[in-house]
Parts: structure tokens; sequence; C-alpha cells
């Protein structure tokens, strides 16, 4: 078989490894066209803009272009005639306390994932909630989010949501809903529930589940269901496999010296793992002399932002992570069944020995996608090594009845065939989208007399059913829930439901015969009974205002080991090819699928936006001869789904992964068309794995939108890194080789700045690639999303945007990430070249954008090394939906076609905290003015503040030697600089 | 043969002379029209729904600005005040007049009372009310003698140019706090000295970038 394949214009992989051995030095590169150096790579680079973005359609004649040309000089003098059309003010009738026009206020609430909440912050401009942050105070957040809790204030005011009540597809009330509710409510009293079935998605409020509880004391025979794609049932169930009983391991990183992580993806898609990476970053400070670096190991099939933060990161088929566990547990001295390891033997010894000899200070980490004998290897390991009640505590599970979730799914569909399922409530769940194809659940769905859906939009699962609510968002509803530990937040409303939508309590009340019972007075009359102190409204509003209720974390729990766990024999390995599923980095499960701003945010390790794709690695795609795009057929047990290829350095052999959440068919206009449904091919006997993959070529091709080839500096020295040792030997490092012209060496005067000088240091060691501050920049300033389409032009908007680089060979490259926002550069080429001045530099160093100024030469763009600008070729921002108004940050201009954005640094809030500490008369204090970006990091990778305060932050960390700025040979002397990455490899293992 | 009679030459030359003089008309119509108080407002009364004078309730009654628009020390915007500040005395002052009628109607209905918008700024303009007031600036700097509006109208264009003026030389119109909301307030002879030294002690910067404004 010839290994040489066309691909995206023609690359030879086996050229590009052949080349990549031998390049001298260290070499960063973005993706396999860059190696190939393939024709459309090189004219992506040279050109500013895209090919075809400026082309014509269709090419004009001489004469007709003087036509457009007089006739566009002529009326463009017009468009200043228009007088600013009348506005009108309109007062309140009544004033609410508390509301000052033009101050936003801000309100803890929490949002919830897979049931577990992470707190927040909504900050609300007169009614309108427009963006979130984090809660410092709630325990899963510490006042970071992740990219869902950024975006979630989008789907919000999502045009497509439901609307309203539905009765077989027809327009219906809530009035007329409850009286058929009261009706079947009779008839299930009378036969004490039976036939009634109630599923529900991961559930952690314990109002919830008190209402559930009552319901089914009343109707004993009813049954209660849990299920979601995303659920935890392998780490439950492997807990009980290692302990007897269902615990939650909780995990202190910030004690933990030496990390194996087994799949897990701790720091990006694990219950908790806002607070895990902000742990983790605190111990990635190589400069900080009293911190020590800690270590981290990272076996996975596929590259996740945990495995591209590891100091190891060894690519392996999930099916052999078991084998690779019981190697290392037998190297840390247990006595378990041997299965044999296709991990490279010295990585087993070193790693075990690491974990050893750091024993009480390490800690093994199984995830969420691993079966449970894996889970249980690792307490065992744990256990063995001392690391328990140290870097991991065990509490009881914060879920409200944890409950084996796909056999509980597994039941109700058993039952429904059975017919003994008469009355189906879903509550928040899309079972027919997200149930493994293999339950076939709509097909039996159907032999259920009343099926009634609450659901944010009108899925799947909502057109099989008689009944459909609007639920309400949680911005919009009252409700509680509990953190991954266990804390519990109170959730409050932003906003009164804008379709009328209802919460899942005041579903539940009107099964219990309480219709007319709101969300508020159920959840809080909840409390007001568990609450034993003296005064309750006291308890209730500290509560709400702190979001967190105190004392309600879970302790941590005595458990012992089972030893039967070590004599449990090894899993067989299955034949083939295997294939991964994993929930979606940016729209998880489905349930996003409809949110333009996850759609868009490249995924953090391929850059591929809007779609999933077949990932497989170089040698995989080799041998089977697969190209980048390239349609193929993935065919398990019998089912099949078509998917388009991209080829991922660092992908274990033999093994493809596919992302859960698209090919929604019933999302919403944003989802539609986006991606394959990979349910099409799990089982719900193995939901996350399976072998005997059948790849079949079907010779079509489907264009990916991908970024990692945009806006490329050329590799220039971008990305700086050494290992612990090269940087304490010299912690100069990141400047040999880089030359950082004088200050002197410009024709143009110097800026001098008296006031306030604004710098950024953006520290690549705490960096994870997660994108949290890609949506945060987007919610802050108001930008448009531009569509699959406009992004494969390379035409994406994002402020900020996260580079990606590999480092060394195609199999397993370390993996880099850069954020890259504008530079504010203090000799910016960007504005010398505008024509109309509409890009100047502030008295504060800032490069100030005046849109109104600019009039789309683009100059400024292509003048920019950086190529951090961005354009609206067209009119992106949508100015006719009206429920996207109430959305818009009132503090930052919402851009028209034509006109060129950028970075501002978020200057609205420094004007905001100058003109406050103005008002005050003093300075602006270090760490008051916080970019959106900054805010939303979960591992405080971006410092923002004064660079004429020596004191502050920013400024200590721009002293470091480690602080390098890009492209600074062009003298641009840029305010926006990054901390050189260090890595703390096990000298062991060091490469040659 | 002469095609051109040779008095074409003279109308070349007065064509060419005069284009420069029709050009340069054009232009001075542009600019007075852009000026003029049919763009910018400036002396035209708006009709409002309910024909609230400035002048009765500020220098006949004696209402101190702060009584209505409430955030105008500490927000960007000023303040509209609630139907609910109308009737706290329209409910026993002049309650039967049906001039008043929206403003009850509004307070009846919990419908809002629709102004309309006379100091407009464009969209891409960020102004804060609270800064000014505290540096010093007094409200009929901008506003004019509210005092002596039956209606409100624009007494100032509220172009970048009008703005610039007092960024770029505060000291010629800043006042001392305690007269910002003081309508009565006269600049003294010596204005300039005067401003230097408040500006001195307002910490008074001239901030010209234009993300001060635009963002």
């Amino acid at each position: 078989m010839s290994l040489i394949q066309i691909t995206r214009g023609g690359m030879d992989l086996a050229a590009i490894r052949e080349r990549l051995a031998k390049s001298q030095g260290r070499r960063y590169w973005r993706g396999l066209e860059e190696l190939a150096e393939t024709p459309e790579f090189r004219a992506l680079v040279e050109n500013e803009f895209a090919p075809g973005v400026t082309d014509w359609d269709k090419q004009p004649s001489r004469r007709r272009m003087l036509h457009l040309v007089g006739a566009s000089l002529g009326l463009a003098g017009l468009t200043a005639c228009t007088k600013q059309p009348p506005e009108k003010i309109v007062p309140y009738v009544r004033a609410p306390e508390e509301v000052i026009p033009g101050k936003p206020l801000f309100f803890a609430t929490a949002m919830t994932l897979g049931g577990l909440a992470t707190g927040v912050l909504v900050e609300s401009h007169m009614g309108r909630p427009t963006k979130i942050e984090g809660n410092p105070q709630h325990p899963a957040s510490l006042g970071a989010t992740d990219v869902f809790a950024q975006a979630s204030v989008l789907t919000l005011y999502d045009p497509d949501r439901s609307q309203v009540v539905t009765k077989g597809g027809r327009i219906s009330t809530w009035v007329s809903f409850v009286a058929e509710v009261s009706r079947v409510r009779e008839g299930l009293l009378a036969r004490k529930g039976a036939g009634f079935r109630i599923l529900t998605q991961t559930v952690s409020s314990p109002t919830l589940a008190a209402q559930l509880g009552d319901l089914l004391r009343e109707m004993p025979e009813a049954v209660w269901h849990q299920y979601e794609t995303c659920n935890r049932d392998e780490a439950r169930e492997g807990a009980r496999l290692a302990f007897g009983e269902a615990v939650q391991a909780v995990y202190r990183l910030e004690e933990a010296d030496v990390i194996l992580a087994l799949d897990a993806d701790l720091l990006g898609s694990a219950a908790g793992a806002v607070r895990y990476a902000r742990e983790f970053a605190r111990r990635r400070r190589p400069y900080d002399s009293g911190a020590s670096v800690n270590r981290l190991y990272v076996a996975e099939p596929a590259p996740t932002v945990t495995g591209a933060a590891a100091d190891h990161r060894l690519p392996l088929p999930a099916g052999e992570i078991e084998h690779l566990a019981r190697a290392v547990a037998a190297a840390v001295g247990l006595n378990v069944a041997q299965s044999g390891t296709s991990a490279p033997a010295e990585w087993v010894k070193a790693v075990a020995a690491d974990l050893r000899k750091h024993g009480g200070r390490s800690l093994v980490v199984a995830g969420d996608q691993q079966p449970p004998i894996v889970h249980a290897l690792a307490h065992a390991i744990n256990d063995a090594l001392g690391n328990s009640g140290r870097t991991v505590v065990y509490v009881d599970p914060p879920e409200a009845g944890p409950a084996a979730q796909t056999a509980s799914l597994k039941q109700l569909v058993e039952d429904m065939k059975g017919g003994r399922v008469e009355t189906l409530l879903i509550l928040g769940a899309n079972p027919v989208y997200e149930a493994p194809a293999d339950l076939e659940f709509a097909r039996h769905l159907r032999r259920v007399g009343l099926r009634i859906h609450l659901g944010l939009y009108e899925d799947e699962t909502a057109a099989q059913c008689h009944w459909h609510v609007p639920e309400a968002h949680y911005l919009e509803a009252w409700s509680d829930a509990r953190a991954f530990e266990g804390t519990v937040t109170i959730l409050q409303p932003l906003i009164a439901p804008l379709y009328g939508g209802k919460s899942v309590h005041e579903m539940v009340a009107a099964f219990s015969g309480k219709p007319d019972r709101a969300g508020y007075d159920i959840v809080r009359e909840h409390w007001r009974q568990q609450y034993r102190g003296a005064d309750f409204e006291e308890f209730w509003q500290r509560a709400l205002h702190d979001g967190v209720v105190p004392g309600t974390a879970l302790r941590a729990k005595k458990v012992s080991l089972r030893r039967e766990v070590l004599a449990v024999p090894p899993s067989p390995r299955g034949e083939g090819i295997e294939i991964c599923f994993r929930p979606d980095p940016t729209i998880w499960d489905g349930r996003f699928a409809n949110n333009g701003w996850l759609q868009e945010l490249p995924k953090p390790l391929t850059k591929l936006t809007w779609d999933n794709a077949a990932l497989v690695s170089p040698r995989l795609a080799e041998r089977l001869g697969l190209a980048n795009e390239e349609v193929v057929e993935l065919r398990c047990g019998g089912a099949s789904v078509e998917a388009p290829v991209w080829i991922v350095p660092g992908c274990a052999d033999n093994s493809v992964t596919v992302h859960l959440g698209y090919g929604r068919t019933r999302a919403g206009k944003v989802a539609a068309g986006a991606g394959f449904d990979a349910n099409r091919i799990r089982s719900a006997a193995e939901p996350w794995r399976r072998t005997g993959l059948e790849i079949r070529r079907t010779g079509r091709r489907r264009r990916l939108a991908v970024t990692q080839e945009h806006h490329s500096m050329e590799g220039r020295n971008l990305v700086r890194a050494a290992t612990l040792k090269e940087f304490q030997e010299d912690p100069h490092f990141a400047h040999h080789g880089a030359h950082e012209p004088a200050a002197e060496m410009s024709l143009y005067p110097g800026f001098r700045y008296e006031g306030y000088s604004w710098g950024m240091a953006i520290d690549l060691n705490a960096c994870i690639g997660c994108g949290a501050c890609v949506v945060a920049c987007q919610a802050e300033n108001n930008i448009p999303v531009v569509g699959r389409r406009e992004v494969a032009r390379g035409r994406e908007m994002h402020w900020i945007r996260v580079d990606r680089y590999f480092e060394g060979g195609l199999d397993d490259p370390d993996i880099h990430h850069q954020p890259v926002p504008c530079m504010h550069c203090d000799q910016a080429p960007c504005e010398v070249v505008c024509p109309t001045g509409a890009t100047t530099h502030s008295a504060e160093g800032l490069n100030q954008m005046t849109y109104n100024r600019c009039v789309g030469t683009r100059y400024c763009s292509n003048n920019c090394p950086y190529k951090v600008r961005r354009f609206n070729f067209f009119l992106y921002a949508d100015w006719a939906t009206e429920s996207l108004k109430a959305l818009r940050n009132p503090d930052v201009t919402v851009r028209s076609r034509g006109v060129m954005e950028k970075c501002t640094y978020c200057v609205q809030r420094i004007n905001e905290a100058r003109m406050e500490a103005e008002k005050q008369g003093r300075r602006i204090r270090d760490g008051e003015v916080v970019t959106a970006c900054q805010a939303a990091c979960p591992t405080e990778a971006i410092v923002f503040g004064d660079l004429n305060d020596p004191a502050s932050r920013v400024a200590r960390l721009k002293a470091q030697p480690l602080n390098y700025g890009i492209l600074t040979e062009l003298n641009t002397r840029p305010r926006t600089t990054y901390l050189a990455r260090v890595r703390n490899p096990n000298p062991e293992l060091e490469r040659g | 043969m002469q095609i051109f009679h040779p008095s074409t030459n003279t109308i070349a030359k007065v064509s060419i002379f005069g284009a420069v003089f029709f050009i340069a008309g054009l232009l001075w119509v542009a600019n007075e029209i852009q000026r003029s108080s049919y763009m910018t407002g400036v002396g035209v009364a708006r009709p409002q729904p309910v024909p609230f004078s400035h002048k009765h309730h500020v220098s006949g009654i004696g209402i101190d600005c702060r009584y209505c628009h409430t955030s105008v020390e500490t927000s960007s915007f000023a303040g509209i005040p609630p139907t609910e500040t109308c009737m706290s005395c329209h409910s026993q002052i002049w309650a039967e007049s049906p001039m008043l009628e929206p403003v009850r109607a509004s307070f009846r209905t919990d419908q809002s009372i629709q102004w309309t918008r006379v100091h407009d700024l464009p969209q891409f303009v960020y102004f804060d009310h609270s800064i000014h007031v505290n540096k010093g600036i007094g409200c009929d700097t901008c506003h004019g003698r509210v005092d002596q509006m039956p209606l409100m109208w624009n007494v100032k264009t509220l172009q970048m140019e009008w703005c610039l003026e007092c960024h770029r030389e505060p000291e010629r119109f800043v006042r001392p706090r305690e007269e910002v909301f003081n309508m009565n307030w006269q600049p003294p002879k010596d204005q300039l000295a005067l401003g230097r030294e408040l500006v001195r002690k307002y910490q008074i910067r001239k901030l010209t970038d234009c993300s001060i404004c635009h963002r």
C-alpha cells in the first residue's frame, strides 16, 4: 500500500515525519499543512486576508467599475446627511430599590452541568443579565468560570428556545396543561403511581430531591429515573468496587507533587475542573521561589487540555489504560493481576518510582469515561501510596439519589417495551437524542400513553411527546444545587421567564397537586424546614448574597479498601480499532448545540469549529490512507455513521475519538447541519468505548472550519519553553537568540506615560488553553458570531485567540497554548498607516480603535504582525433579533459592517475604574481593573495592570527573567508579554 | 479653421476660476447645514407628552436638580424621575389638572411616560455625568439656563468640537464643586485664574484620548 496521500492540497505524512526527525533544535508547528508547506498554507500565510476575501463574485467591466466608483463617491457624502433619529427615554413608573440606571448590579447564583453547580456572579443592567463572572466564594469557581458558564447567558436569550406550551404540536396553555395533569394525577393516585415514570437529568438539588421524595411517597409504585450522557456511572461503580460504597473522590491538587491522570480530563471536563485547574496552576510557578513545581503524567487516547498541560503525555488507546493502571499498581507494590501493558516499560517504571518517592504527596486519577476497574485501581494505588486523606478525600456523592444512570435508562426502556409505562414525565432530559442508539428509545417511547416533556428547546424528545412545556433557564428560575464537593448554592433568577418557562420544581409541584406553587415558595419553604437556627430571614438573605450556604460542604469520609479489588481479573482487550466517545469540549453532550459562541469557539486541541470529526492519529491515517476532511463511514456493532476525518498529532494509534453532542436534528437554527451524531454508534453496554471499528472510505469530503492555520505568525520564536533544569541553570533562556532593539531605534518620538501605563502578562506555565477567555471576551465586548462559512474563510471575530502549537514528532508531540490578544504596541505598526486616524495611541499606552472614524481600508490589519485585528466584512452583529438586543453590554459599541475592531484591554472597565478612583481622589488600585479574559481564566494565567506601579502584580511578573515579548525584533515594543513555559519532566524520561 | 469662438477662452477661464468658488461654496453650505440648528437642534424646543416646565419647577419652586435627576452624582446617566416622583407632589397639587392626565394615567396603568430625549449623543459616545459633576462642571455649562426653559431645548451642539473645547482647556469652564448645581453662578472675571487653580485642586486632566469617550 502506498503511504503517500493527498490531503488538503497534497501532503505526504511519511515525508513530514522524516523532515521533523531531521529538524534541529526546538521546532513549534501548528498543523500538518504547515509542515507539509502546502501551496494553500503558503497562500494563507502570505495574505493577510485569505484568498477569495476581496474577490468579486462576478468580475465587473471597466465601464461598470467607473459607474460604481462614481456612485459610491457621490453617495458616500450623502450618508453623512442622516439626521439622528429621535430617541425616547422610558423611566420607571415606580423605581425599584437599588437600581441605579447606568450602574450594573451583580447577583450570586450557580450554573449546573452534569447536575453539579459552579457558582457565578451575574452582571445585570437594569434587569437584563448580560455577563457571567465566577463567584470567588464558591468552591467550584473561586472566581473563575468555564466556557459553558460564560456562554450560558446567550442560551438565555436564544430566540430558538421553546416559547409556548404545546399539546400534540399545537399551541396550548399552562392552564390546560395543569388541568390535564390534575386529571392524570387522580388516576395515578388511585393506582399508587403504577405506570408513572419520571426521567430527570442528574439531580443534586436538595429541594427537587425532597419534592420527588414526597411525590414517590404518595405514589409508591412510580419510579424516578435519571439519565444524561455524560454521567459518572463508571466512577461511582469504581468507588463501590474499591470501597464497597459509592463515594465521590475530591482531589486536592495543590497538595500533590506528582499526578498521574489515567485518561482523566481533570482540568477540562471533570466535575470541579475549574477549581482543579486553579489548584494545578498554583503549583506551576517556577519563577516563584517559594513554590515547588508539580509534575503531571497523562495517558490518554486523544489530546485534552489536561494532556496538553502534562510534563509527560503518553498517547494510549482507552482500552489500554486499565492495563497501564495494573502495571503501575504492581510497580508501587500492589499484588494485582497483570495483563501486560503496551506502555513503554521505562515509562511505567519511572512514573511508579516518582509516585512512590512522593508517597502521600502524589495522586492517581481515573477519567469518568474509564471503566470501574480503572477507578478502583486508582483508589487502590492512592491507598497504597498513603494519598488517601491527603491529596484525595472521599465524600458522599453530592447527587441526590445517585444511581447507575445507563442501567436506569435501560430499565425504563425495558418497561416501555413491555407496556408497563403509561405516563412518562421527562424533566429537562433529551433521551431521544442522547440515549445510545441500541436502546431504540424513540421507538419504545411511542408505546407510552402520555408523554410530557419539559425542556429549554422543542428538541428531538419534545417532538415525540404529547405535551411540551418550555423550561425556565437557570437565570430565570429559583432552585438549588450542590457543587462537586457538596456545597449548596441557592439559585436565584436574574430575570422573569422570557417565555413563561416553568422550572422543574414547578412541574413536580403540578404533579403533586400544587400547580400554583411558585418556584420561590417551593425552594424557600424547603430551606425554612431545613434551617435549625434562630433567624431564617438572615440565613436566607446571606445565602443568596454570598451564593453559598455555609457549612454544607460534605465531610470527608473514612473509607477502607476492599482487598478483593486487587483480584479482579483483567478485562479483555477487544479486537481491532477502538472508538472512544467523549463529551465535546465546547458543546458538551449537545445541550449547547444551539449556542453560537460555543459552536464558534475553536476546540482547544483540534481548533475545529462548528463540527465534530473522527479524530485519528497520523499513523492510523497513514495505514488506512485517510486524509483530513475525508468523509468515512464508521461502522460498529451493526450501526454506522458518516464522519469527516481529522488527523490529530498525539492521538493514540489504533484508536479513533469522536465527540458527542453534534448531529442534532431539532436543536435550532444555529445547530442545524453541524456535525454528525456519534450516539448512533454508541451502545448502552459500552457507552464510552467500543472495539472492532470498521472504517470505510466514501470518497467524499466535508470542508471543516478549522482555525489552526489562521492568523499564523509563521513560527518566529513565539512559544518559548524549557525544562525546569534548563531554567534553573539559565533563567534567561527565553531571551537567547531573540533580538530586542533598543527603544531609541525608532524614527518616531517615544511616548511618555505619566499617569497609568497598562500592560498584560500571560503566563504560559498556567494557561491550559481551555478557551474561557475567548468566550468571556465575546460576551463582554459584543463580539458577533460569523458562522461556519465565514470561519472557513478566516474571518472569525474573536479578539483573543488561543494559538496551539505542537513541538516534536508527529506521533507524540508536546502541546503548547498561547493566548494572543492585541499587543498594544508602544510603536504600533497599525497606528501609522491609518489614513483616517481611527486607530491611535493613548496617553496610557492603549492602542485605541475608534469605530466611528474607521472607513474600513484594512491597512492597519495588513500592517499588524500579530494578526489580531478583525474586520466586519458583513453585518455580522445581529441587529434584528429582538431578544439578542437585551444581551448586549451597554458599555461597548455594537459594530457595524465595514469597521475594523480588536482587543481594547476592556477599556470600558478601565474607564469605569478610573472614574470611580477619581471621584474618590485616589489612584486606581492594583487589581481594580480586571479584564474579561483575566476574570474568566481558571488558572490566573492572565494578569493585567499598571506598569508604572512597580509593585503591581503585572509589573512584578514582567520583571521575571521568563518574561518575553513576541516579534520584538520588529521594534513594536508590545505591552502584552508572555512568561516562557517551564516544564518539569522526569529526568529519567527526558527525550534524548 | 477655428472650431471654438475666441470668447470660449474667457468662458473656460471663468469656469475654472468659478469652479473653485463653486466647490468652496458647496463645502461652506454643507458645513453650515451640519452646524445649523436644523441638524443640532440648538434652540429648538422639543414637544413632550407632558409639557413639563423646568422654568416653573426650578426657578419658580426652587427644586434642586438632584431631586429628580437622582443618579447624576453617581452614575453615567443622570436619571429621569419615575412617575412616582411626579406623583409625590401631584397627587396633592394640580391633582385634577387635565395637563397632568398622562402622568396620572402612567401611575394608574403602570405604563411609563415616554419622554423625547433632548440631549441625545450618538450611540458610539459614552458620556458619564458623575465624573463631570464631581470635577466641577456645572449643569448649565452644557445644558444652559434650564431654569429659564419652559420646554427643554439644546443650547449646545453636542458635537465633538464642542466637547473638545473643554477637554482641551478645562480651566475655561470649571467651577467650584459647590456651585455645580447653582444655575445663577457667574464665572468671575478672572475665570482662567480660578480655573487653573481648580484644575490643580481637583486633579483635572486633559483627557483627549479617543477611548475616553469612544469604546
